[in-house]
């Protein structure tokens, strides 16, 4: 890597940061530095503090206690993004960009240029265009934000880093919702930045990703520093274990062989949706199959038509040998199907809800005597699901989208639980949540299908799809590409059919 | 610097406690019991039972169409045509019974067959807002905007400007709906009270007020939780509309009269209501007991002004318009966050 081009001259630092919100803590005396021109990657698992030490060094948050230097001199940073003017920008995971104004609307926002009392639309365009090439972004600074994808969107995001002289940029987890082929865009676009001398700090959840692009690594666990390494100096193994500070051997628990001659409980025949094109395959009763393939290989579009919330155009469904068509997603509970979407904030959970109504949601007719809710028995489902799936939260009242993401995950998981689902469909099991988590959820997973339930994982990540699955399904560009069985199951098989490289004979 | 720093954290968490008891749920009722001083104070007369139940019965057309419009808001949409769909309502029902007036002799079959037009007109008009907005996916807002354009201009158009009159005979029989009293609470008390109740009941107690809360909170969210959100959308302006018109029956006997001008503006004052009640006007939370207390607030303000020299009464809409500022602000999530 560029190793060359990083100096050892620290551009922003952290001395001793405490943070503490209300009377908890989440820092303890944390301390990171950043050289001018690295790329420096932040891990640790879900509420390990990385989040508040981005927001610390960009002045979001002001630290409890300890000091912050810039340019080798303590410095208050000012609150509400005004840092920005001293070249420190953060790009929040949720995007920060106006949907219905364009890229150049977006980068120049609060900071137009005018002639006069006019704004100078070309000089600004001019301007934006520039560091779209300098970036390689296929997009124009006409494009409204609506319009672009997650990727692009990203990309305003960078250009309006550049259009303030970032010197610092901080990246919370860029790379979560980005299909492999984007976050290798987004990784040139790093590099070119760094080559400038742009100094930048960088949080994932996928530890390949911080293999290859970062020059230091600093891990986290439970709001205090562990270790800042050259990236080099570790494995992926060992990363995963500063961070979780355990063995991590057992990230996925041991496969059950399943019946070869188990029920086959559902079996879908040439399907055919606006997305996706004659499938076929069959889930066996207590199997755990997996669906594989690039964002937007119609994975989530074959389910979403099974589960009745998308047309279906032609095919057949079976379930249990008995054609049927479901119809809405009540007609799938009915019929023992659960469907856990992947987009637990918009699709999954009531944030602004506490945790009961979410977790009774799906099953509610479970809940009614007398045609009143019997709020003693949802309670006691509520109960019931926070010890089956270890969900902890502080307080029993906290709202969902207070929740970390794990929790939220886990309560998602108990929420479809309650309709003693048979058939159990999991788009991105572990998207967002920490290695703890995720060893908790695969585990969870696989008691789900040695009980018996059928269990499909629809999953981006590859590593995980090898570990759990029996058998995998790999799409692509809204076709099924093979379908693949013991040993053929592993990363180069699947990237072949994945990326279109192979069929299936 | 530490001392400092944990009596921050300290006062953060008394205001987090204070928070908990919070103006969302005792709000309304602290505020309508300072009214009810303050109205006292000013003028012994606000206590009279006399003056009482006047404000009761007064609150009670905007109450029970309030309580319709809590159920429209807690699911995230808003009805703005209640006022003139009352006035239509009133209308049409007039106008029925006064022609069966002529055919049968003045009874209770009159009476009833006004009563059974008014409850099919609301159930119809709620059905056409709701299946507008969900299956004709019109926006809520642009939809009752037009239907309260419509009503507006069809109870003008009926009374061909002027005012359409209940037949005298029949409003005898009609009249103690209105001004009667059983077990000396008026009747119209009564229905408020009663429509309360199921109101209550059916929001706070069943399936149906749940999907309410969730589609208000996430529509997405219901519609992936096996939530028919249309379905429920549209019951939700039948609900609406039914209310709606149990509050026309029981209006209709107070003047034996329906023109251009019944029901102006109830449609922002039930808002009001139930805003004032703390519910969320972007839904997924409601109260009925709060928009009850919020008919309430807003008939009394009337009444304390009519009652004192100290504020002139054109001022009522001002006073109002305040309280429902103040109202909001103080429910406003995150004042106490800070974030």
């Amino acid at each position: 890597m560029s190793e060359g081009q990083t100096t050892t001259e620290v551009i922003l630092a952290a001395e001793g940061v405490s943070k503490s919100f209300g009377s908890v803590a989440v820092l303890f005396s944390v301390g990171f530095e950043l050289r001018k021109g690295e790329v420096h990657a932040l891990i640790g698992e879900n509420g390990a503090g990385k989040s508040t030490l981005m927001k610390i060094l960009s002045g979001l948050h002001q630290p409890t206690s300890g000091t912050v230097k810039f340019d080798g001199e303590k410095i208050d940073l000012p609150p509400f993004g005004q840092a920005e003017d001293l070249g420190i920008v953060l790009i929040h995971q949720e995007l920060n960009l106006a949907e219905q104004l364009t890229v150049e609307e977006n980068v120049f926002l609060g900071r137009e240029m005018v002639n006069g009392l006019l704004l100078n639309r070309k000089e600004m365009e001019q301007k934006v265009q520039l560091y779209l090439d300098e970036l390689g972004a296929d997009i124009s600074p006409r494009d409204r934000i609506c319009d672009l994808s997650i990727a692009e969107k990203q990309m305003v995001e960078i250009v309006k880093a550049m259009s303030r002289d970032a010197r610092v940029l901080i990246m919370d987890e860029p790379t979560a919702v980005l299909t492999d082929t984007e976050t290798q865009l987004l990784f040139n676009q790093i590099e070119k930045l760094k080559n400038k001398g742009v100094a930048i700090i960088f949080s994932s959840h996928k530890l390949s990703e911080i293999k290859q692009i970062a020059d230091r690594v600093t891990v986290m666990r439970d709001g205090q520093w562990i270790a800042t390494k050259h990236t080099e100096e570790l494995t992926l193994d060992a990363m995963a274990q500063l961070m979780v500070g355990r063995e991590l051997s057992k990230l996925y628990p041991p496969k059950n062989e399943v019946d070869v001659d188990a029920e086959v409980v559902l079996e879908v025949k040439n399907l055919y949706t606006d997305y996706v094109k004659n499938i076929s395959f069959q889930l066996r009763k207590g199997q755990i199959l997996g669906f594989s393939g690039l964002v937007g290989s119609g994975r989530t579009a074959v389910f979403e038509a099974i589960c009745g919330l998308a047309e279906i155009e032609s095919g057949e469904v079976w379930l249990h040998g008995k054609k049927t068509r479901l119809h809405s997603v009540a007609q799938a509970r009915d019929a023992g199907v659960a469907y856990l979407t992947k987009d637990r904030k918009e699709k999954g959970l009531l944030l602004n809800q506490k945790m009961q109504p979410n977790l009774t949601l799906l099953a509610l007719p479970n809940f009614v005597k007398n045609f009143l809710m019997d709020d003693k028995a949802e309670q006691r489902a509520t109960a019931r699901g926070i010890r089956r799936f270890d969900i902890r939260a502080r307080d029993p009242n906290i709202t969902a989208g207070d929740m970390s993401g794990g929790n939220q995950q886990k309560l998602l998981l108990a929420k479809i639980m309650e309709i003693n689902p048979e058939i159990v469909i999991i788009d991105e099991p572990t998207r967002g949540i920490d290695v703890g988590t995720k060893q908790q959820i695969y585990s969870f997973i696989a008691a789900l299908a040695a009980d018996g339930m059928s269990v499909v994982v629809i999953s981006s990540e590859m590593p995980e799809i090898i570990g759990i699955c029996h058998e995998v399904v790999v799409m692509y560009s809204g076709r099924i590409q093979g379908i693949l069985q013991g040993a053929e199951i592993n990363e180069s098989e699947i990237v072949r059919y994945a990326s279109g490289l192979r069929e299936a004979s | 610097m530490a001392e400092i720093d944990l009596n921050e954290v300290d006062k953060k968490s008394k205001k987090g406690m204070l928070s908990k008891l919070d103006f969302k749920t005792l709000g309304p009722f602290i505020a309508m019991i300072v009214l009810f001083i303050f109205g006292y104070l000013i003028n012994d007369a606000f206590i009279n039972s006399g003056n009482l139940s006047n404000i009761l019965t007064r609150s009670s057309f905007i109450g029970i169409i309030a309580v319709g419009a809590t159920f429209v808001i807690t699911a995230g949409g808003i009805d703005l045509s209640v006022g003139s769909m009352a006035a239509f309502i009133s209308g049409i029902m007039i106008l029925v019974m006064n022609e069966l007036k002529t055919v049968m002799e003045p009874g209770l079959t009159i009476i009833f067959a006004g009563v059974a037009i008014s409850v099919v007109l609301g159930i119809a008009a709620g059905f056409i807002n709701g299946f507008l907005t969900t299956k004709g996916k019109i926006e809520a807002f642009i939809v009752t905007l037009g239907s309260m354009g419509i009503y507006r201009s069809l109870v003008t158009y009926s009374a061909d400007g002027g005012t359409i009159s209940l037949d005298r005979e029949v409003r005898a029989i009609y009249r103690p709906v209105y001004y009667e009293d059983l077990f000396g609470i008026p009747i119209p008390v009564l229905v408020f009270v009663a429509v309360a109740i199921i109101g209550y009941i059916l929001l706070n107690k069943t399936v149906f007020g749940r999907h309410c809360f969730a589609i208000g909170s996430n529509e997405n969210v219901a519609k992936y939780s096996a939530v028919n959100v249309d379905i429920t959308r549209i019951k939700t302006y039948i609900l609406q509309g039914i209310c709606v018109s149990i509050a026309t029956i029981i209006y209709v006997p107070r003047l034996g009269s329906a023109s251009a001008q019944t029901g102006t503006l109830w449609e922002l004052e039930a808002i009001a209501a139930v805003i004032i009640g703390g519910t969320m006007l972007k839904g997924g939370y409601g109260r009925i007991w709060g928009t009850v207390m919020g008919a309430l607030i807003l008939t009394m303000i009337g009444n304390i002004l009519n009652l004192t020299d100290l504020i002139s009464n054109y001022l009522n809409g001002a006073v109002q318009g305040v309280i429902i500022v103040v109202a909001v602000y103080l429910q406003r999530g995150d004042w106490k966050k800070k974030k």
